[in-house]
């Protein structure tokens, strides 16, 4: 076993501190070190983009990042977004449009979709869909996904 | 599914970097993005006793322009060049390019310079590379060298870089004027590894085609240019029956595996409908006046 670091990482607008082995992974740091298991690990391997989270403001496969890598950034995962009764406006198109059945990939499409709602117009299905390919649902074939992200787009342009 | 243990090195300089690869003695790695090398370490498929993290190291991050060349730092994410006013004017190809690469968490990760040092055979920015006659420089404790990506790339994932060596920066040149381009790929779903690619740069004076650039991708162990199919272009105007004779003659140069995606002869037949779209599409451009 390797010596371990000692980093300091803001999670969510707290700051954690924690002795880590440099092997840890991001997603493991913030599911077991720190209790955060909204994260959902999948594939381990970055294809299933279960695990995305922001690291300083850009979406991140939590499974291909180390923790020791975090040390001194800024980390938000889908706990930042909201919570029961207090849902923010991308959560709200999800519940709304029925966007997800088993949960799984949920924080991760949520993750993704705030970033590329940042960074892309999303103007047409094909963008929204391309941009979603990192994502794996096995439940709701993405219609609904798609239809959760259309509708946030079609309301920001309204300037609501 | 977790990475073996290793020992781990932040180096503050491409210099510390470069001595902590050679400390280890050929047992280090360097970690850039990592959106390859974690795979392989969640996998197992990698031990290393060492692992040089060079993300934060000041000034290795850059997309500038020099005369008639770009240069782009080895640690520039792919969303950076996928984003950059500078790349989309003077190497619009790339641009297109990159729009291909995996999905945003990875490109908001990847970098140029551990995408080339990885040389996937089915990753776009080697097949740029070469299309680009892209000049890449390397460093090492004790000495730096400037290299033609056509000489770097050896075999599938291997290179011209030796264990204690850092790749710290690539320089493309400025498309010419009058020049068009073209790009084209494949996948199976958007953003995965493609099946095929193509990538044409077309440059016409007087008429006809001054200089012509071809390269593919997906077809063997490393991306490659097609120069007889090149020579064919220079001195002519393009129409539907040179379009045609790219084809056939793109398909005649490549011999592809057959592997789980696709068979060699699906491979084949895929690559020429990708080089006479993606010539066509150089042709048209270059005809356009756009750069």
């Amino acid at each position: 076993m390797s010596k371990t670091r000692d980093i300091a990482v803001t999670v969510n607008g707290s700051v954690h501190r924690a002795a880590v082995e440099p092997r840890l992974l991001l997603a493991d740091f913030l599911r077991h070190t720190i209790g955060l298991t909204g994260t959902h690990v999948g594939c381990e391997h970055g294809v299933c983009g279960a695990c995305t989270v922001l690291v300083d403001g850009d979406s991140v496969r939590s499974c291909l990042m180390l923790a020791v890598q975090t040390d001194g950034r800024r980390v938000e995962t889908v706990e930042s977004l909201g919570r029961l009764g207090q849902m923010n406006a991308l959560q709200e198109s999800f519940h709304a449009h029925h966007a997800l059945q088993c949960g799984f990939c949920t924080p991760g499409m949520l993750m993704t979709a705030t970033d590329l709602l940042r960074k892309y117009p999303l103007a047409t299905d094909d963008q929204i869909r391309q941009g979603l390919s990192g994502n794996l649902c096995r439940c709701t074939g993405y219609e609904h996904i798609v239809t959760a992200i259309r509708a946030l787009v079609a309301a920001k342009g309204d300037g609501r | 599914m977790k990475p073996p243990a290793f020992d781990y090195i932040v180096a503050d300089s491409v210099e510390m970097a470069a001595a902590a690869l050679a400390a280890a003695g050929g047992d280090g790695k360097i970690i850039a993005g990592g959106q390859s090398l974690m795979p392989m370490l969640n996998f197992r498929l990698l031990r290393p006793s060492v692992l040089v993290d060079i993300n934060r190291i000041d000034g290795l991050a850059f997309i500038d322009e020099a005369g008639n060349t770009i240069r782009i730092g080895a640690l520039t994410r792919h969303f950076a060049l996928e984003t950059s006013p500078v790349v989309a004017r003077h190497l619009p190809v790339l641009s297109c390019a990159m729009t291909h690469v995996a999905h945003l968490a990875i490109r908001n990760r990847g970098t140029i310079g551990g995408s080339l040092a990885h040389a996937d055979p089915a990753a776009e920015l080697p097949m740029l590379a070469l299309l680009l006659d892209a000049e890449l420089r390397i460093a090492s404790s004790s000495s730096r060298r400037t290299i033609a990506a056509r000489d770097f790339f050896l075999g599938a994932m291997t290179v011209d870089l030796a264990a204690d060596e850092i790749l710290t920066e690539v320089v493309v040149p400025k498309l010419p004027a009058k020049t068009g381009w073209g790009f084209e790929e494949l996948a199976r779903r958007h953003g995965d590894f493609a099946l095929a690619a193509a990538a044409s740069t077309l440059t016409v004076s007087d008429g006809v085609i001054a200089q012509a650039r071809l390269a593919l991708m997906g077809v063997g162990a490393t991306a490659l240019r097609a120069t007889e199919v090149e020579a064919l272009l220079v001195g002519q105007v393009l129409g539907p029956n040179l379009t045609a004779r790219v084809v056939d003659a793109v398909r005649a140069a490549i011999e592809p595996e057959t592997d789980l995606h696709a068979s060699s002869d699906y491979r084949r037949h895929l690559a020429g409908v990708l080089a006479g779209r993606v010539v066509a599409a150089a042709w048209r451009r270059a005809n356009e006046g756009a750069a």
